[in-house]
């Protein structure tokens, strides 16, 4: 027999032999189990740094202030309501520690935030695993848990999850979220909201049901295969279509075209006797407030609320362009477009200039052959396929319904149910941007387009895309603040109708409902005189010396001007006070006197307004020369006396007047008339 | 994220000293021209973005050789504090002698010192600093603010659609960076000229007051915002105590 197979017999009689052996041998073994635990605990990875923390402070200048402060032992912030339960505070002492600016993390002061760390506790924003305690599992996904750490870049986007409206501290949502209803996401994804309803898109793209009306196969071929390529900042994205697909799908888009009738205007070609008279025209009448082209040194300038018009001459045809610009609601009635009232001769001098903008080389490589009937029906699929229906209306094809994945949760998706590309990080902001950067490298068949997002705009997107989760779901309507949802207001009667002829609301807002390019004009019958406001639709001149882009000239009737004005001057009035409660004129010359010392000496509005154009320069408020003639007093008087209650988010200031030096400033103000009254009315 | 954070930073280190090992054999590639003797910053520096996330523009240095021409063909490398990360972390110099870099700074509010470097053909090390300021969310809020407020006056850059006030005023406002002026005010004397205009530190009225418009909150995000964009830098006078 060899020595160790007696071994284990040996070792059994030395520990177990006798049961005085037994006894001591498992006393042993139950003492050092039951120490385990305690060890575990006094060696842990919070208590070494809450030990550093403590080793750190000592050296500090207020070391008795801090060590007051600290307390000992595993640290948490409960708040049931938000389903919080953070012990993050454990190692990060310091987070409410004023003066620990300029220690390293984690010991570090967490900067001022608009809330209180004690009732929002920290994965609310950050993400990761609150109730872990120890380093790795709190900020990186385990196998138990997926959410790691949000990164710094996209930390906006838990702004988002409880703030529906536009903050002014987080512009990288903001702009995502303005991203997306530009670039019109919801068109494909679903995404509804937490306080119900869906994400919508900021408008549909334009119809294609009666296309052939507007443009030729060729403009729709070469568009297809890159629309970028035809104008640098268009919205559609990139499909990147073969020669065929783009072929079919432009064959049976001419063929299932239906003509409008009157979408066509053909006017006598007349030479114009000014070379020039297009651009100025088209400069006058303020077009590039919306639409912009790319100038001489590839700039792109103008507006972004209709299309660029860099090389309009290749796409539009004359006729339509012609009929177009005539009244544009008669191909697609819900256009931003304004009816400018243009004679008919104007027209021909605006349809020839836009004719001129092309380039003619675009066309020049692209001949197709006439469609045959199996590249129309392959058109008609690739259309299904691309899901084409979900921006365009197309006749005869339907909206398709969920075309692409739902984005309401996609800030909360676990990393295990992503498909990753390969050599990427396998994080889900990772997966996301990746997926806007470059969606079909992620396999090749995929629908998703190529859009043309800088790294700014995607991370905007991705902080959007992030704020959608299960959190942001599941929070309780009160701790919430949502957006408020654009209004559907319509002004009645004719002056309605006229508004929108005018296409008012793609500039003005009114009633919650419009844009804001121009100035709100809910309150506007409560602010100017009705003379001023019919010589302004008359002829619009800028009130601000700064200002390039300006409200173009309609060439209303006088008919027309007095129904718009009597509207406004009757219905968007402010229920704060009453307009004839002051007196526009009549003013003692002592208050005008006194007024003028307040306004140069005391409140130096000069640095601001211009009230003599001689003297004064000041450039960012509305020019003040015929204030006199343009505004009611008691609008002037109420405006002084706090802006922000009458236009929400004015940059003047609010000066928190007495009355006196308000009714002294509105009697200077009033004084002002100006000169152009006399002019005009002679 | 914090650890892979920490592996690229070694990542960059690592490239560094990679870097430091090949660069005698750039050096042989790049025969013929001149040794370079200086790295001098190109564009990209003093840039503002928030914490975490890419600078708007990328940092582009030069190699010049001691006549001022630039050097083509130079090993730059580029490293910078914990969470900094380079795209590319280093390279060869263009044939213009430039090395252009896109930078997204770490996830802490405040100034980053990166350090561009390269070695001239004796293996010494030549050595360019470059800052760059990373915006927290107070500062952000201070930026957005003095966008909309502020910067029609205090910003003599105009832009085509917003042009600037500044040159109309008779006593010429600072700007918002000027630090040799602005960093010997203190806090609470910023405070007061915000909240209740120049006459309160007996300046100029052509500053209106904002106090009422502003809350207490934001007058103090546009003052750290100040304060981060300060140049030369803003230095937050110590806590003393009797003890020291």
């Amino acid at each position: 027999m060899k020595p160790s197979e007696h071994r284990p017999q040996w070792l059994w009689n030395k520990l177990l032999g006798d049961p005085v052996r037994a006894f001591g041998t498992l006393s042993l073994l139950l003492l050092i189990s039951l120490a385990i635990a305690p060890a575990k605990d006094y060696f842990s990875q919070w208590r070494h740094y809450q030990n550093s923390y403590l080793k750190m402070i000592r050296s500090r200048g207020d070391a008795v202030t801090l060590r007051r402060h600290f307390q000992d032992g595993i640290q948490q912030i409960w708040n049931p309501e938000l389903g919080v339960v953070d012990r993050c505070t454990t190692c990060h002492v310091g987070v409410r520690e004023a003066s620990l600016t300029d220690v390293g993390l984690p010991f570090r002061r967490h900067p001022l935030i608009p809330h209180n760390i004690d009732q929002f506790g920290c994965v609310m924003c950050h993400r990761g695993q609150g109730a872990a305690t120890t380093v790795e599992e709190a900020h990186m996904s385990t196998l138990a848990w997926e959410e790691p750490m949000l990164p710094e870049r996209y930390i906006e986007s838990s702004c988002g999850q409880c703030h529906g409206a536009e903050l002014t501290g987080t512009p990288q949502l903001n702009e995502g979220r303005h991203l997306m209803a530009r670039y019109g996401c919801a068109h494909c994804h679903t995404v509804k909201l937490p306080e119900g309803g869906s994400l919508k898109a900021e408008n549909d793209a334009p119809s294609l049901s009666h296309i052939a009306d507007k443009t030729t196969r060729e403009w729709m071929y070469a568009w297809l295969k890159d629309p970028q390529a035809y104008a640098v900042s268009a919205t559609m994205p990139n499909f990147k279509l073969s020669d065929e697909e783009a072929r079919d799908i432009s064959a049976f888009l001419i063929a299932n075209s239906t003509p409008v009738p009157g979408d066509t205007l053909t006017l006598p070609q007349q030479a114009a006797s000014d070379p020039t008279a297009g651009a100025s025209l088209y400069g006058q009448s303020f077009c590039a407030t919306c639409h912009a082209a790319q100038n001489a040194a590839g700039n792109v300038v103008g507006g972004d609320v209709g299309p660029e018009l860099t090389r309009i001459g290749n796409k539009a045809k004359p006729e339509w362009l012609a009929a177009w610009i005539k009244n544009p609601r008669v191909y697609d009635p819900p256009t931003e477009m304004p009816q400018y009232r243009f004679s008919d001769a104007q027209i021909a001098v605006l349809t020839g200039y836009l004719q001129a903008k092309s380039d003619s080389d675009f066309l020049a490589n692209i001949h197709l052959d006439p469609a045959t009937p199996e590249q129309i029906t392959h058109g008609k699929l690739l259309l299904a396929e691309y899901g084409c229906a979900s921006c365009h209306e197309i006749s005869g094809i339907k909206k398709p319904e969920n075309f692409a994945p739902e984005l309401t949760r996609i800030g909360s998706k676990p990393t295990s149910q992503l498909i990753f590309a390969a050599g990427m990080q396998h994080t889900l902001p990772d997966y996301i941007s990746g997926k806007l950067r470059q969606p079909r490298a992620f396999a090749a068949r995929l629908k998703m387009p190529q859009y043309n997002f800088t790294t700014p705009q995607i991370d905007a997107i991705t902080t959007t895309l992030l704020s959608l989760n299960e959190r942001a779901q599941r929070l309780p309507a009160a701790l919430t603040e949502r957006s408020s949802p654009a209004s559907n207001y319509q002004p009645a009667g004719k002056a309605g109708q006229l508004m929108n002829d005018l296409a008012c609301f793609s500039c003005h807002r009114i009633n919650r409902r419009g844009s804001d390019l121009a100035p709100d004009l809910s309150w506007e019958g409560s602010s100017v005189q009705r003379k001023w406001l019919e010589d302004f639709l008359g002829n619009p001149n800028t009130l601000r010396p700064a200002l390039i882009r300006r409200m173009p000239k309609f060439n209303l009737t006088r008919e027309e001007i007095a129904t718009l004005s009597d509207y406004i001057m009757t219905v968007y009035q402010t229920p704060a006070f009453d307009r004839e409660s002051m007196p526009n004129t009549g003013y003692p010359a002592v208050s005008v006197e006194q007024g003028r010392q307040l306004f140069y000496s005391k409140y130096a509005c000069q640095s601001c307004h211009i009230v003599d154009a001689k003297t004064d320069k000041g450039y960012i408020g509305p020019t003040l020369t015929e204030v006199g003639s343009r505004l009611n007093a008691a609008w002037v008087y109420h405006w002084l006396k706090n802006p922000q209650a009458l236009r929400p988010g004015t940059i003047e200031p609010n000066r928190n007047l007495t009355d006196e030096d308000a009714r002294a400033l509105t009697a200077f103000l009033m004084s002002q008339k100006g000169s152009r009254r006399q002019e005009t009315t002679k | 994220m914090r650890y892979l954070r920490i592996s690229t930073g070694f990542l960059t280190v690592g490239l560094v000293f990679s870097g430091c090992a090949r660069t005698p054999s750039s050096n042989t590639a790049a025969k013929g021209t001149k040794s370079i003797s200086t790295l001098v910053e190109v564009s990209g520096g003093k840039q503002t973005a928030a914490a975490g996330s890419v600078l708007p523009q990328p940092v582009i240095v030069q190699g010049n050789d001691d006549q001022g021409n630039a050097v083509p063909g130079a090993l730059v490398s580029i490293r910078g504090p914990r969470g900094t990360t380079f795209d590319p972390p280093s390279g060869p110099t263009d044939s213009s002698g430039q090395f252009s870099t896109n930078i997204s700074l770490g996830g802490m509010a405040g100034r980053y010192q990166l350090t561009a470097s390269t070695r001239n053909e004796l293996g010494k090390p030549i050595e360019l600093k470059v800052e760059e300021i990373a915006l927290g969310y107070e500062e952000i809020l201070g930026r957005e603010l003095s966008e909309k407020y502020c910067a029609r006056c205090h910003d003599q850059e105009s832009t085509p659609e917003r042009l600037s006030n500044y040159d109309n005023l008779a006593v010429k406002p600072h700007p918002l960076n000027e630090g040799d002026t602005l960093n010997s005010i203190s806090d609470g004397d910023l405070t007061a000229i915000i909240e209740h205009g120049g006459p309160a530190l007996n300046k100029s009225p052509l500053m209106p007051p904002y106090g009422y418009t502003l809350s207490k909150a934001e007058i103090h995000a546009l003052i750290s915002y100040i304060r981060m964009i300060s140049d030369p830098p803003y230095r937050a006078p110590g806590t003393f105590y009797a003890k020291q």
